[in-house]
């Protein structure tokens, strides 16, 4: 690896395609997919089904829209194809010195379901290369490609964002952490909040699945964040009082850039307003940033987000 | 002293900002912050034609990373008998000079210097979500716990929090957070010291720019820089007899209010004020015995452009969540009735945490800015938002 960064702008955007399929959308690829996945919805594999759910015949399953116009086994595309590689950046990459890839992050997005005899093909883009990044897994960039996918009526049917990183591995004696034979890299981490005696009784409730706010031994009046004083009437006592985890989303935040490690992005975040009064900060899940709503109606859960680590989050209410 | 009064607060008029400083705004400069605070100071001291020597007071951010002490001995100075720093990050930007006025005013020091130097795209950046401290006792990291582990976690998404409310209750949209990105870039564009000199930017331009922290989109968020600029502050007296016209000092605040925390000050009955910022225009006016129709330009803090809206309402520029009319009838613009960051703002001339912004505020006032204002007499100039944060009216002797 040079010592000088190198310049990818050169790589940078392109609109390379049409990447055609081999095949039309077609039953025996639908039915081994189900077959692999579990997925008995009828609208994929009978047409009386499909066509009472509103489609005018069996459909494919969305999450197959990558599958279509991959290039096969003998990694070759159909006639018809662009035949250049979309990811042509990596193999610079791979000359300057950085030999590794691993895929990070996968995005789709489905604008239209596919149907039996669509035939597809895609366009892919770069559409953004980071900074050299230096990670627990060693040093390299992030690249991100656009594919947009389309039927033969030119329709845009759906599209995806496909991120790697490709570095040079750490030397041994530069890794984060010494790392054992079998066990997986060091990782970055989520902050770990800091438990003073004012915070320590709501790390423990979330432990135990329990959301808690301080309740002043003075006036009586519910907060959130702790603090050591009651702000209205200055008492020094408090009680923890144990909250519904039933709120509304009164304002949030999609994170998209920078990617911080170790989240995945976009990364939904809001601001609850419990029905107790008192806000907090708090991860959305089970849910699309397109479709949340300021005022929907939200209840907290609990999760491991990380080994040892349990962290509350909030999720839609159903019907809403 | 009344609260209304009309020139009778003891502190309007005593200070002067006589000189001011800077050094280029890069992405690297190559040298230490310690050289940049030293060129920028001793170019200061130059403009106001004052020895180094002379220098007895110094006040600058907490978050400044060069030690007064250290600046003095380099500049020469022999020894000093003021020095503060104000906290909150770019909150402090215009509190040092407050610092000095009061300082020189009072007697307790005759020439006080004003310095932010700092090398923030080529050393610590601030918005890669990184800790100034990782010490478990201090508050600050306590705070921080309450958002880190969600990934809130970086200033642009404590800021988005806020616009995402004030888009919800106002009729405001993105394009209106554009408006005042396309506004800076403008005025930027005309300005040999911007780094986007030459470089303005479209609406179409905004909305198609990537996602940062939605809603702020890549152009509503500032410059990362390198560079320092610093400024010498005397009573208005010593001002009379040096070679500078002077720029008084008509009204100076900081402000703290309402459930205030930094940056995440989310617990408030409503988001869309900045009621910190309300604080400050109303000793501002109070002490300078002026109001928003006196402001023939606006320096507002632009770390990122959604803030630009309830600044404009807290001083009385728009009545309450109408901040977006104002900035669609363009009155923010060249040639508008209050043009806002002449220099580009730190969207668009550079990120020094606001002081860069101050002194564009000196240079209108003595009629030397690159997009001179005409007739300007008074300038606002704020400092940051989301935090505890500070004002200055600034205008010309008489």
């Amino acid at each position: 690896m040079s010592d000088a960064t190198p310049d990818l702008s050169a790589y940078l955007g392109g609109d390379r395609g049409p990447y055609r399929s081999w095949d039309a959308v077609n039953r025996p690829m639908i039915r081994h997919w189900c077959e692999a996945l579990g997925d008995d919805n009828p609208i994929y594999h009978d047409a009386d089904a499909a066509r009472a759910a509103g489609f005018d015949g069996i459909v494919a399953p969305p999450t197959m829209l990558q599958a279509w116009t991959m290039r096969g086994y003998r990694e070759a595309r159909p006639p018809g194809s662009d035949t250049s590689d979309p990811f042509e950046v990596l193999v610079a990459l791979e000359e300057l010195g950085y030999p590794a890839v691993v895929a990070v992050n996968c995005e789709q997005e489905y604008t239209q379901y596919v149907g039996e005899g669509d035939t597809l093909y895609h366009r892919s883009t770069i559409e953004s290369i980071s900074e050299q990044k230096s990670t627990a897994l060693g040093v390299g960039f992030f690249v991100t490609e656009l594919s947009t996918y389309y039927n033969q009526r030119d329709e845009v049917v759906g599209t995806m964002r496909f991120r790697v990183f490709k570095f040079a591995p750490h030397a041994r004696d530069e890794a984060a952490a010494p790392v054992e034979a079998g066990s997986a890299p060091p990782a970055v981490r989520r902050m770990r909040p800091v438990r003073n005696e004012d915070t320590r009784f709501f790390w423990e409730g979330v432990e135990a699945g329990e959301l808690r706010v301080q309740r002043c031994g003075g006036c009586q009046t519910l907060r959130h964040p702790p603090s050591s004083a009651c702000p209205h009437c200055q008492s020094l006592e408090w009680t923890p009082q144990r909250v519904s985890g039933r709120g509304t989303v009164y304002s949030f935040v999609t994170m998209h850039y920078p990617e911080i490690p170790p989240f995945d992005y976009p990364n939904l975040i809001a601001l609850v307003e419990l029905e107790e009064g008192t806000r907090l900060v708090s991860n959305l899940v089970g849910v699309s940033r397109h479709d949340v709503r300021i005022g929907m109606p939200v209840q907290v859960e609990f999760a491991e987000v990380e080994p040892g680590f349990q962290l509350h989050q909030f999720r839609p209410l159903e019907g809403c | 002293m009344s609260k209304q009064g009309q020139g009778d607060h003891f502190l309007r008029d005593k200070a002067a900002i006589v000189g001011v400083g800077a050094t280029e705004f890069s992405k690297q400069s190559g040298r230490t912050e310690i050289q940049l605070g030293v060129e920028a100071i001793l170019a200061a001291l130059a403009d106001a034609g004052i020895d180094p020597v002379e220098v007895d007071g110094m006040a600058t951010y907490t978050m400044d990373n060069n030690p007064e002490i250290e600046l003095h001995r380099l500049i020469g100075g022999r020894a000093l008998r003021f020095f503060s720093r104000a906290h909150y990050g770019g909150g402090a930007a215009c509190a040092p000079v407050m610092h000095a006025a009061m300082a020189v005013a009072t007697g307790v020091a005759d020439v006080v210097v004003v310095y932010r130097a700092m090398n923030e795209r080529s050393g610590f950046r601030f918005g890669q979500g990184g800790l100034l401290t990782e010490d478990p006792n201090a508050f600050e990291t306590v705070d921080f716990g309450w958002y880190f582990p969600h990934g809130l976690m970086t200033p642009a998404s404590w800021i988005a929090m806020f616009a995402q409310r004030y888009l919800h209750e106002t009729d405001a949209t993105t394009e209106d957070f554009g408006r005042v990105a396309v506004g800076g870039r403008d005025f930027a564009s005309t300005n040999p010291k911007a780094w986007f000199y030459q470089q303005p930017i479209t609406l179409e331009e905004h909305q198609a720019a990537r996602w940062i922290a939605e809603p702020l989109r890549l152009l509503d968020c500032c410059q990362e820089s390198d560079g320092a600029v610093a400024m010498v502050i005397t009573s208005a007296e010593r001002a009379k007899d040096l070679k500078r016209p002077p720029v008084l000092v008509r009204g100076a605040s900081q402000g703290a209010a309402d459930d205030q925390r930094m940056m995440t000050s989310f617990y408030r009955k409503s988001l869309t004020g900045l009621p910190e910022m309300g604080e400050v225009a109303r000793n501002l006016y109070a002490m300078s015995g002026l109001g928003p129709a006196d402001m023939q330009a606006a320096v507002l803090y632009d770390h990122f452009s959604p803030f630009v809206l309830p600044q404009l309402e807290e001083f009385g520029f728009a009545e309450r969540g109408k901040a977006c009319d104002f900035l669609r009838e363009g009155h923010h613009l060249r040639g508008g009735k209050l043009p806002v960051n002449p220099h580009g703002g730190q969207l668009g001339e550079a990120y020094i945490h606001g002081l860069n912004g101050v002194a564009e505020a000196v240079r209108q006032v003595r009629g030397e800015a690159a997009n001179q204002v005409a007739g300007l007499e008074h300038i606002l100039v704020t400092a940051g938002t989301g935090v505890p944060t500070s004002g200055l009216i600034l205008g010309g002797a008489s």
